[in-house]
């Protein structure tokens, strides 16, 4: 929990004054493993197991309306984080503190009643809404699992409340339609809906826009800022958009190959990145504007395979500014000297 | 003379038992040897028909008009005849998720140098030399050429349909969405290499995509469809720091920017149905600033600056005054 330790004086630092209840999610020092299947001649020839380190070590928590973003390239563990947090990959090691609750040690049948608490909205609201469910149905079927509603009209009453707080209003109108007849961006919300009617006090995002046209990106996106800041839930959100983090996350955690390699406030990370990897991917990041065609800094290759984890600091082997003790040390997360924000971490042995 | 001219292009679409689909509205453009221009707007507002027009490349149902010239010549003026004699050696196109068309159970360096054969540029050893030397045109050593598709990466894949488009050393190449599916990193990487290509070996580069910042960062000059239609072109430093069409201003201001301050805000509403005539303004119903004539006017794309146009009847008011 040598991560944990760190980040515990930052942390405090950060929150000050306030009383130290529970955060709403602690994750300390998870770790989430892939066996790598062998064949027959491999096991028979006594190769050893290989696994893939999809989440190798990451720390860090969430309070009630907050939102954090994780970004990173695909094959960073991101996704994995998420799923792991969710409950539907079981981690290697580590805990997932919700609400102070341990979820990484409960079963299956202990775990069913605190999965209302996390929701999660996926990537592609084409594929995650059922074609031949009405909009009623799909909102509805939570409930049903989780006899929430007394009766058919409590829960269609409840049904249209998360609709309009979703942003689809009046909500009468959409109940009846298939998905088919709503654009990407309703459908978004639909799912968004069907993950309100449980009260979750986490939210989960993977790449909630991505799928979506440009034009209704922003409107989804004001959604979720509005129901965390109202609604006092906490939201996870994971993009690889370093755009969108900065402009709705308050804070960012930048993950590498299985790593948080950067973490902290929002304006903090995109404006005085510290990590090596963080300035690079910043630098490749088209601007708006076109004048401001700045030289970016484009690394060569690609995310290096998560079976074989390169020694010493991860990211030496395509790291700009490597030195020789790069190759044996591995750097951990911790303030860096010319940072500007005491919430501030980076995970390089050269800041 | 430009290398590419298109003018008043249109195509319907014709589907079974449903009214006909007017895709594309007249768009016309031209483009110069090593410039690269983007094609932006929302999914369905007709930048990828355009350019599949271009190729010859629609499907049966659907009717084309108007004319593509390439050096002065009309390439659809004898319809499929007459396009196949450009098609991939004068305009070549890298499809949308071209990366994952490519054969699973044929080494790649096979799949670059089967078309060379079918357009007489090279056969045998001649082809699969070729096909190592595009390969490494595009930033992959040639000898990956003996290498399945699984064995590469996307965006070593997405290098290799380039590859596969310069087969015939073609003069404009036409991208659909070349980054889409990329992360940032490999992104920016093959975004250099078409800028490279167009750089040095003066292709001309049609770049199609909805990623505003995508086509501030790598073309010279954008034009902005909506509704089948292009509602504003020019150069792309004045379509972002002077847009004079309500729907491009609207569309950078939905686009969250890394040190962006202001707010990022969506376009109500959704575009219209092209399967009826529509009066007036397209953008009418979606436009903050609509005014009295928009519903029965339609606004037509008239010069505003230098190499500068838009459709937009509130130009014709700042003129006035």
């Amino acid at each position: 929990m040598s991560g944990n330790g760190q980040a515990g004086p930052a942390a405090a630092g950060a929150v000050g004054t306030t009383a130290p209840e529970v955060p709403l999610l602690e994750v300390a020092d998870l770790k989430t493993y892939y066996q790598v299947r062998r064949g027959l001649t491999e096991r028979v020839a006594r190769t050893p197991q290989m696994w893939v380190h999809a989440v190798d070590g990451v720390s860090f928590r969430l309070a009630r309306g907050e939102m954090m973003a994780l970004v990173g390239e695909s094959g960073c563990g991101k996704t994995t984080t998420a799923q792991t947090i969710l409950g539907m990959v079981k981690p290697t090691s580590g805990s997932i503190l919700l609400n102070g609750t341990d979820v990484a040690k409960l079963g299956e049948r202990q775990l069913r009643p605190l999965r209302r608490t996390l929701q999660m909205i996926y990537q592609d609201p084409y594929e995650s809404l059922d074609p031949r469910f009405r909009v009623r149905e799909s909102v509805e079927e939570p409930m049903l699992v989780h006899g929430i509603g007394s009766s058919r009209a409590d829960r269609e009453k409840l049904a249209v409340e998360a609709l309009e707080r979703a942003g689809l209003a009046p909500a009468r109108v959409y109940l009846d339609r298939f998905p088919h007849e709503l654009s990407g961006g309703q459908r978004q919300r639909v799912a968004i809906a069907a993950a309100l009617v449980l009260g979750p006090d986490l939210l989960l995002a993977d790449e909630p826009v991505s799928m979506l046209d440009v034009s209704v990106r922003a409107g989804v996106l004001t959604l979720l800022d509005t129901l965390r800041r109202d609604g006092d839930m906490g939201i996870l959100m994971i993009t690889h958009d370093l755009s969108t983090a900065a402009r709705f996350a308050d804070r960012i955690a930048v993950m590498y190959l299985g790593r948080i390699v950067e973490h902290g406030p929002a304006s903090d990370v995109v404006r005085n990145p510290q990590h090596p990897y963080t300035k690079a991917l910043l630098s490749v990041v088209p601007k708006r504007d076109p004048r401001e065609r700045a030289a970016p800094q484009i690394l060569k290759g690609e995310t290096p395979n998560p079976i074989e984890v390169p020694s010493g600091c991860r990211f030496h082997p395509r790291c700009p500014v490597a030195v020789e003790r790069c190759q044996v040390e591995d750097p951990q997360l911790r303030l860096p000297a010319a940072a500007t924000s005491p919430a501030h971490q980076a995970a390089c042995l050269l800041v | 003379m430009s290398l590419l001219e298109v003018s008043g292009l249109h195509v319907w679409f014709e589907p079974p038992h449903a009214a006909e689909v007017h895709a594309v509205q007249g768009v016309s453009f031209a483009l110069d040897p090593g410039e690269r221009f983007g094609l932006v707007g929302e999914s369905g507002c007709g930048k990828t028909t355009t350019i599949l027009a271009l190729m010859g490349l629609l499907p049966p149902n659907a009717s084309v008009a108007g004319e593509v010239l390439i050096n002065g010549q009309n390439i659809l003026a004898g319809g499929e005849d007459s396009v196949q004699a450009y098609r991939w050696k004068d305009v070549a196109m890298v499809f949308q998720g071209a990366m994952n068309a490519l054969n699973p159970v044929k080494k790649v360096g096979w799949q670059i140098a089967e078309p060379m054969a079918f357009h007489d540029i090279a056969q045998g050893a001649a082809a699969r030399k070729r096909a190592g030397e595009l390969l490494e045109l595009v930033g992959i050593p040639a000898a990956a050429g003996e290498r399945y598709p699984h064995e590469f990466s996307g965006g070593m894949r997405q290098r290799a349909a380039i590859a596969m488009a310069l087969a015939c050393e073609p003069k404009i190449l036409l991208a659909d969405e070349p980054t889409t599916a990329l992360d940032v990193m490999v992104q920016a990487q093959i975004l250099e290499l078409l800028t490279g290509l167009s750089r040095n070996l003066g292709l001309a580069l049609v770049l199609v995509t909805h990623d505003l910042p995508v086509v501030a960062q790598v073309c010279e000059r954008a034009a902005v469809m909506y509704a089948g239609e292009i509602v504003e072109a020019g150069p792309t430093e004045m379509l972002y720091h002077a847009p004079r069409h309500p729907y491009t201003r609207l569309l950078f201001a939905a686009t969250p920017d890394l040190y962006g301050q202001d707010a990022v805000i969506s376009i109500p509403g959704t575009p219209p149905r092209l399967d009826s005539e529509l009066p007036g303004c397209p953008f009418r119903a979606r436009c903050d600033v609509p005014l009295e004539r928009c519903a029965g006017e339609h606004p037509e794309l008239r010069l505003v600056g230098p190499g500068h146009q838009a459709a937009c009847h509130r130009n014709e008011l700042v003129e006035a005054s």
